[in-house]
């Protein structure tokens, strides 16, 4: 396969000085689809409909800004649905309904996806377990984590102290009239994870550990700790979406089903390479919000379920067929 | 283009079949019988529905009696939702009212038809079950592996049924249609003519909620309501939300009518969030949409799929044993609903969130902590 | 996709007697559950018959998942394909056992024509095998969803012979795996294709270099996966009555049969590996299963129990191993 050098022009929406930036094509993608949106129902440029889009894309492209740490170092995180169904069931049975509780439940959290992520981090780096696997018996595992914890049905509910962060709106804002604060938290989760990968050390030696891990290796990287990170990242991310989600929509045993797939189909719709060495995380979250798009296309359209779920796996193909067919034409075999 | 042929082709051999056999969910004649039983009197003592049953054709049983103490043998579909983790502990409290019951083997299938087929087999050739109780994952598929059972020991099913009246006695409340019909009638007798009624519903095919949309459906024709959307949820939550917001942003909402209430307080949310006066809405008695009725009063109606029914199964087979005639092959027990006169009585804040609060189960023990009371 | 596969190293001996190993550990744990119990009913042939036949479907799938994986991919479209197969079946035949052979030549066909779109997906456009099969299962969803409560119909009483029948005292599901399972050895063992599965699953650009057509190698390899699944829900159909369509992802079998495989020691970058390891995988997890039932574990348990039994039984093999994982 081809090897290039690493850093170089992998993060369009990163790459500058000197050379013009190669956009990625996820974000024509992402702005044809808004518009269509828009003449397919009008109502969507007030800021309602603009925010509402937003807002309810937060939770995805939180968790596909995490994925795509783990990608680009070579593996997959599909524990990460389950993380969400933990951290909103946990947080549930934690808090008991005292609404005082949350500040220190949302730490607790955090710490469970520490724990998930290094556990992960270690089971694929140590023990050699591929992350396919490793990840897919940390699912099964913590989805009857979650049922145990709560004996099959969530014991408390969520106060608003916990849902804040997922449903509240700040009202009063000029221009935009209001803002949701799940997509402040988009913001400032998209930006540190942006600066992480993009303007760190940290996104070099991943990108290092994808594109070769033996050269990596050999060079010093200090493989097993890069790797670790890389998955506590995304079980953060994914804690973070949990909390959002929970917030947006309540508790309930199964809210995490799913997602494991739709980050990482977000993170290939921005064309992340499987297997590693190439991704970027402004463009995993423009992944995100035009599969979410696609998703609110469907729905104004009134196209029925099946016919979004073909349009879906179509789309998903395509998308990596136009990144292969880019990338060939781009140089090399 | 691959993928325009596979879907093409898919297509075409799905068509050359699917027209001849479309299934039955919109029966005229179930609609009337399911209509008339839920204001009918039902025989038993008032007041304890699980025992209660429609009509007076009885099963006799002195072919299975038996000295006690008995082992009864449960084939359980799963434990994967809300009402079902309500249901399995009634009937573990249930059995703790009968000391005749020497054990209670649980075996659950995880949602899985295959892996409860095995399970009825491994249960059978286990030789220890009086009575084997079977609450089928999937009629059809259930429907072999029951009529085997059938031949070696009594056999008691509830919830879904089976194709084969070979069990001693089948449980289940009114049915699809009787939820389908108070849910209905109530958003016709409250909404104005021509109002924007919208269905959601949780996924298509399976039998038991495509009676429950055509019995509404039928209802809202009568009445003149206008269907604006008929919508999946996947009873999800997060899902349920949207949905409602891509709806409300195009035009007004009246009416929601659900199939299932579990995703009831997020499609209320949606409104709220929107800064709308809440609609009428169909929900089910979890307890998160009682307490949501209770503190904000909308104009709404709780149909229940009760879970006292898994009470039901217990009792029955303890009869059975003992060689007492029990109603059969049928036994079709009440179906309330709760309305706003008889909310008072079922909301609970001490419950939890996805408690079904139609259990039946104040007065068993160990209530309120096993359910997860406070 | 070949940074994994470049650091090949020579085979351990360790590794070819694992399998076999984490069989007779489950094996005794199972008598000894039964033992304690006092539940000698279940130590006898019968149930040891009862036992392998609960993982008929998940059998025969993962026997075709062995192929995949052997040649460095991967299927996850098995389980909507089961779903559909059975569905189309039970449509076709409706009970009328004259439509028996349509239907399942029907379903044969729908399973050749999903593994070679897979396989195309994958060779010719280069898409990644988890994407591919992937998007496969999603569009394969989309059909069937779209016929949602359109199908009735039932395989008609003689096609249940298939599941339920018996020949001299064993299913006749037990004998058709048998026989699945010997084919795909001989395949495997004794075919120039089965080495070439090795070859290619083992380092593509070598096998390409030394002259297999490749792309060839990998199309045939979906084929026989998609086939495998067909006939998984030819069996799901007939063992059920019916197909529901979501018999196949009730099951997980897409990532169950990917487990097995793996727990059999077939490593999941290709070309090391065999079919009697995924044997082993399976009446393993069948084993598991069955010691569940016995000792009466929750449900819940068994789920996290099952997560980790899966993760240690691949760290079995892996641990020993130089190779970085993907």
């Amino acid at each position: 396969m081809i090897q290039e050098t690493v850093g170089s022009a992998k993060a369009p929406g990163a790459a500058r000085g000197g050379r013009l930036p190669k956009i990625n094509p996820v974000f024509f993608v992402l702005a044809a689809l808004l518009v269509a949106i828009t003449l397919s129902n009008p109502n969507f440029v007030e800021p309602t409909g603009y925010m509402n889009f937003l807002k309810r894309a937060a939770p995805l492209a939180i968790l596909a800004a995490g994925q795509i740490y783990v990608i680009v170092s070579g593996g997959f995180d599909l524990s990460v649905g389950s993380v969400i169904t933990l951290t909103v069931v946990g947080s549930s049975v934690l808090l008991n309904n005292n609404a005082d509780a949350t500040w220190w439940v949302i730490p607790v959290m955090y710490a469970v996806g520490l724990a998930v992520g290094v556990v992960n981090g270690l089971v694929v780096s140590y023990l050699r377990v591929p992350s396919l696997i490793a990840t897919l018996g940390m699912m099964i595992t913590l989805n009857g984590a979650a049922f145990m914890w709560s004996s099959g049905s969530p014991r408390g509910y969520l106060p608003e102290t916990f849902r804040f962060f997922g449903r509240t709106n700040i009202q009063g804002i000029p221009l935009i009239q209001f803002l949701p604060v799940a997509l402040l938290v988009l913001i400032v989760v998209g930006l540190c994870l942006f600066w992480l990968m993009h303007r760190t050390n940290l996104g070099r030696l991943l990108h290092a550990i994808g594109d070769n891990p033996r050269a990596a290796q050999m060079s010093g990287v200090p493989l097993e700790r890069v790797r670790i990170i890389a998955f506590v990242i995304s079980s953060l991310s994914a804690v973070t979406a949990g909390i959002l989600l929970g917030g947006f929509a309540g508790v309930s045993t199964d809210v995490g089903v799913g997602y494991e797939l739709q980050a990482i189909t977000a993170c290939v719709i921005g064309g992340a390479q499987l297997l590693g060495g190439r991704g970027s995380v402004p463009a995993s979250i423009a992944g995100a919000l035009t599969l979410t798009a696609i998703f609110t296309l469907l729905n104004f359209i009134g196209l029925p379920k099946p016919v979004r779920d073909v349009v879906q796996g179509v789309i998903l193909i395509v998308a990596v067929v136009l990144a292969t067919y880019r990338r060939n034409r781009a140089g090399g075999t | 283009m691959k993928k325009l042929l596979t879907a093409a082709l898919s297509a075409a051999l799905f068509a050359s079949t699917a027209q001849a056999q479309q299934l039955n969910f919109d029966d005229p004649a179930e609609f009337a019988r399911q209509r008339e039983m839920l204001t009918a009197k039902a025989n038993g003592p008032e007041g304890e529905p699980w025992v209660q049953y429609y009509g007076d054709q009885m099963a006799d049983t002195a072919q299975y009696k038996k000295e006690g103490p008995y082992t009864i043998c449960f084939s359980n579909a799963g434990v994967n939702n809300a009402w079902r983790v309500t249901g399995w502990t009634n009937m573990q409290a249930e059995v703790k009212l009968h000391p005749e019951i020497k054990e209670l083997i649980h075996v659950d299938a995880e949602g899985s038809d295959d892996k409860q087929i095995s399970d009825i087999d491994d249960l059978i050739n286990g030789g220890k079950c009086s009575v084997l109780i079977v609450s089928p994952n999937t009629t059809a598929a259930l429907t072999p592996a029951v009529e085997k059972a059938c031949a070696k020991l009594p056999v008691i099913v509830f919830d879904r049924g089976v194709n084969t009246k070979c069990p001693v006695t089948f449980i289940h409340p009114v049915g699809g249609y009787g939820f389908g019909i108070q849910a209905g009638e109530f958003v016709a007798a409250t909404a104005p003519a021509g109002a924007h009624v919208l269905m959601l519903r949780i996924v298509p095919g399976v039998d038991v909620l495509e009676t429950r949309a055509s019995a509404a459906k039928r209802i809202f024709k009568e009445k003149g309501l206008n269907v604006i959307g008929e919508e999946f949820t996947e009873g999800d939550n997060a899902k349920t939300k949207s949905i409602v917001e891509d709806y409300l942003q195009r035009g007004s909402i009246d009416a929601i009518w659900m199939d299932a209430g579990a995703t009831a307080v997020a499609a209320l949310e949606a409104f709220e969030d929107s800064g709308l006066p809440l609609p009428i809405i169909t929900g089910e008695d979890q307890q998160d949409f009682l307490m949501k009725w209770k503190a904000e009063g909308f104009k709404a109606i709780a149909p229940t799929y009760p879970t006292y029914q898994w009470r039901t199964p217990i009792i029955a087979a303890v009869k059975v044993l003992k060689g007492e005639a029990v109603p059969g092959p049928e036994w079709v027990m009440p179906q309330p609903s709760i309305t706003a006169e008889t909310l008072d009585q079922y909301v609970n804040d001490k419950m939890p969130p996805l408690h079904h609060a139609m259990c039946g189960c104040e007065k068993l023990p160990d209530y309120p902590a096993a359910w997860g009371g406070q | 996709m070949n940074t994994a596969t470049l650091t090949k190293r020579p085979a351990w001996r360790m590794e070819r007697y694992a399998p076999a190993l984490l069989l007779a550990a489950a094996l005794a744990i199972y008598i000894a559950i039964a033992l304690s119990l006092g539940h000698t009913r279940f130590l006898t042939p019968e149930a040891a018959v009862s036992i392998l036949n609960r993982s008929i479907a998940l059998g025969i799938t993962a026997v075709g998942q062995t192929f995949a994986i052997l040649v460095g991919s991967i299927d996850l479209s098995v389980a909507h394909l089961i779903s559909a197969s059975a569905v189309v079946s039970s449509a076709i035949m409706n009970g009328d056992p004259a439509m028996m052979v349509p239907a399942v030549l029907a379903v044969l066909l729908m399973g050749a024509v999903v593994g070679t779109l897979n396989g195309l997906l994958i060779t010719k456009l280069e898409v990644n095998p988890l994407i591919a099969t992937l998007g496969m299962a999603l569009i394969i969803q989309g059909c069937l969803a779209s016929f949602h409560g359109r199908f009735g119909g039932s395989v008609p009483d003689a096609f249940q012979y298939f599941a339920y029948g018996e020949v001299l005292g064993l299913p006749v599901s037990l004998i058709v795996l048998a026989l699945l399972v010997l084919a795909a050895w001989a395949v495997l063992r004794f075919t120039r294709f089965g080495s070439n599965i090795y070859s290619v699953g083992g380092n593509r650009d070598t096998a390409r270099a030394a002259g297999i057509k490749t792309a060839r190698v990998v199309m045939a390899s979906h084929i026989i996966c998609s086939l495998c699944a067909s006939l998984a829900g030819l069996y799901l159909a007939s063992r059920l009555k019916s197909g529901s369509p979501w018999i196949g992802t009730e099951g997980a079998y897409d990532l169950e049969s990917i487990a097995v495989v793996v727990i059999g020691g077939t490593i999941l970058s290709g070309g090391k590996g065999g079919i009697w390891g995924t044997v082993a995988g399976v009446i393993i997890f069948s084993l598991i299963d069955s010691i569940f039932n016995l000792a009466g574990v929750d449900a819940f348990a068994k789920q996290v129990m099952r997560g980790i039994i899966i993760v240690a039984a691949v760290a079995f093999y892996a641990v020993r191993s130089k190779r970085i994982v993907a």
